[in-house]
């Protein structure tokens, strides 16, 4: 770096200012590319050139367990393969079980809890510090632990449950059963992120001006009217904005219930992204998975459009 | 509070009571969110019996068997060799023997752990170097289709990670970049790079273009006012956008698991292998997790000014 600026120190007295001028204009745009360029790259090769041969081993009956086998295109074969099979529609049925759900109670409760934040008590900043832990875990370890806890026997949910119930500990299984297993997925993921739709609904709440609360207090507005024709419409941007980020999240969502539940009892919580590696990874049967990963990524690209054009009305206010 | 206000409070400052109603069900909240790490803390230091005994133990004995049998592998040996070792060395061999067991090496738990650094430090070292170039590039340069590169960028992020895991697999294999530290940073360098161009790109928005201009008519270049001003005013930005980076490569597990089996293991796909005679160790789980999150917890403490930035890819500012 030392060595740089002094080239660069040497360089700036030793040229004339006309020409600087003009070095430095022509450089404005070579630096801009030559700034950007690495980043690019690095995208292309790892993002960009994998998804074009994926786009290509969706068309053709490779395996990757038989690298050696001649590769055949079979068309659109795969394709309709997928929209048609049963198991497919389950998983995206699980998927969209999973995501529904999170979703609603992450918001109702997130929402909840910044609406209390926001009343400024005693020690929020550091409660709200506390409540934000989660998030920011493993989620694979996360789901390691959870395993832990919902144990039937042993785990302290079920001891917790029973405790408040009275039904006994060992008589239901959080991760066995199937009526169970999708809600246990559901109860991780919300605890895990309830705190991230709280903090981005407080950053909603917080930006509403004072003045208009205290217009609405002189016109002598309800509290509640004042919640349902103020608070929500103007927090409503970043409620979307939340919702959007943990659509996206958790219909790609892997790691936490790979853990937990492995996509079982069955297939009962078999969500897209454990099918899909149940299919490239257990099955072999890699034409047929990227297949499945291009229809995954042409759904969230399309949920990435509709994220931006939201994200764009936020900045607007 | 509002200067309209002509009382000591504003009008729509809270009630006392609501107040406090306000922080009670919060601490609630946030003190029920916390008894599952308060547990997997707590087993850590659990025997593995206690561990598995009904009802749950909250009050035990605390044991290092759970940090013992984390780094350590044991075999089970009579009771006659184990006396004609000679006295115990140590806590964990103390331990150990009491299950009529000795110690037969060191676990993988510490390679994992180290790899774990190194890929996270390396691929965000990179990640922020590219992002920051690419950052200030599309910060104060009028650049043509800025907007579609920026989402182009962003989108990559979208991708779910088991869709990109499949080709990369088969590249890697290729290339005899699989399970090596280096194919893992490059890998989760190109998945940061996305979240380190938006963030940073937010900073250096911040950051008065005027301070660079008044360098380069003092004779700097624009590299050099780059280097000398833009970057140290960034600072704060960079520190927060690495460690957003760190936490992501991290915590990653899918791709991990898919593209390592040995020498570039992470711990996150470790630690869900750690198993005792007969199931799981859960004292030695509980150890390996609580060792792994206190990294996170220190750093979600450091953060808390940035992560709303940080989660929202920069969208939202405070």
């Amino acid at each position: 770096m030392s060595d740089f600026n002094s080239i660069a120190d040497r360089a700036a007295a030793a040229t004339p200012p006309a020409i600087a001028r003009k070095v430095r204009g022509l450089s404005d745009r070579a630096i801009a590319w030559l700034f950007i360029a690495p980043t690019i790259v690095l995208l292309l090769a790892i993002n960009i050139f994998p998804l074009i041969w994926t786009v290509y081993l969706s068309f053709t009956n490779y395996a990757s367990n038989r690298p050696n086998r001649p590769v055949v295109n079979v068309g659109l074969k795969w394709y309709q393969d997928i929209l048609g099979s049963p198991e497919i529609w389950a998983s995206m049925q699980a998927t969209a079980h999973f995501v529904f759900w999170t979703i609603l109670l992450q918001t109702v409760i997130g929402f909840g809890l910044a609406y209390l934040i926001d009343r400024k008590f005693r020690g929020h900043a550091f409660w709200t510090t506390v409540i934000l832990i989660p998030m920011m875990l493993s989620p694979a370890v996360v789901g390691n632990f959870w395993k832990f806890l919902y144990q039937p026997q042993i785990g302290l949910f079920n001891y917790i449950v029973s405790f408040f119930t009275g039904i006994p500990p060992s008589s239901f299984e959080m991760l066995g059963s199937v009526t169970l297993a999708p809600w246990a997925i559901i109860i991780v993921d919300t605890w895990m992120w309830t705190p991230y739709v709280m903090l981005i609904c407080l950053a909603g709440l917080r930006s509403i001006p004072d003045y208009i609360h205290e217009a609405a207090e002189v016109d002598r507005a309800s509290r509640w009217r004042q919640f349902w024709s103020i608070t929500l419409p103007m927090a409503l941007p970043f409620i979307m904005l939340a919702v959007l980020f943990r659509g996206i999240e958790n219909f790609k969502m892997f790691d936490m219930v790979m853990l937990l539940t492995g996509g079982g009892p069955g297939s009962t919580t078999e969500l897209a992204s454990i099918a899909l590696k149940r299919q490239a990874f257990e099955a072999y049967r890699t034409g047929y998975s990227s297949a499945f990963a291009i229809i995954l990524f042409v759904v969230v690209f399309g949920l990435a459009n509709v994220y931006v054009k939201a994200l764009n009305k936020v900045k607007q206010r | 509070m509002s200067s309209a206000s002509t009382t000591a409070h504003s009008v729509v400052e809270p009630s006392a009571n609501s107040k406090r109603l306000a922080g009670f069900l919060v601490i609630l909240y946030a003190v029920i969110s916390m008894i599952p790490l308060a547990w997997i803390f707590a087993t850590g230091w659990k025997t593995p019996p206690d561990s598995i005994s009904y009802p749950p133990k909250v009050v035990f004995d605390p044991s290092l068997e759970g940090y013992c049998n984390l780094f350590t592998t044991r075999t089970r040996q009579t009771q006659d060799y184990i006396e004609a070792q000679g006295p115990p060395q140590g806590a964990c061999d103390e331990v150990t023997r009491k299950r009529e067991m000795v110690i037969a090496g060191p676990s993988n738990y510490v390679p994992r752990f180290i790899n774990s650094l190194i890929i996270a430090f390396g691929s965000t070292f990179l990640a922020v170097a590219l992002g920051v170039l690419s950052a200030y590039a599309f910060s104060r340069f009028k650049i043509p289709l800025a907007d579609d590169l920026l989402f182009f960028i962003l989108s990559t992020r979208m991708m779910p990670p088991i869709a990109v895991a499949i080709p990369i697999y088969l590249m890697y294999r290729e290339l005899g970049l699989s399970d090596s530290a280096l194919g893992m940073i490059l890998l989760y360098t190109a998945v940061n790079v996305s979240l380190a161009v938006w963030l940073l790109k937010g900073f250096i928005d911040e950051i008065p273009r005027e301070y660079e201009e008044a360098a380069m008519i003092d004779g700097y270049t624009r590299l050099h006012a780059f280097f000398k001003v833009v970057l140290p005013q960034a600072a704060t930005g960079i520190a927060a956008t690495a460690i957003f980076c760190l936490i992501f490569a991290w915590n990653e597990y899918a791709f991990a698991v898919l593209l390592t089996s040995g020498r570039a293991q992470t711990a996150p796909p470790f630690i869900p292998t750690i198993i005792g005679e007969g199931g799981m160790d859960w004292p030695a789980v509980g150890a390996g997790t609580t060792l792994f999150l206190i990294p996170i917890v220190v750093f979600t403490v450091l953060l808390r000014k940035h992560l709303l930035r940080g989660i929202t890819f920069g969208a939202v500012r405070k």
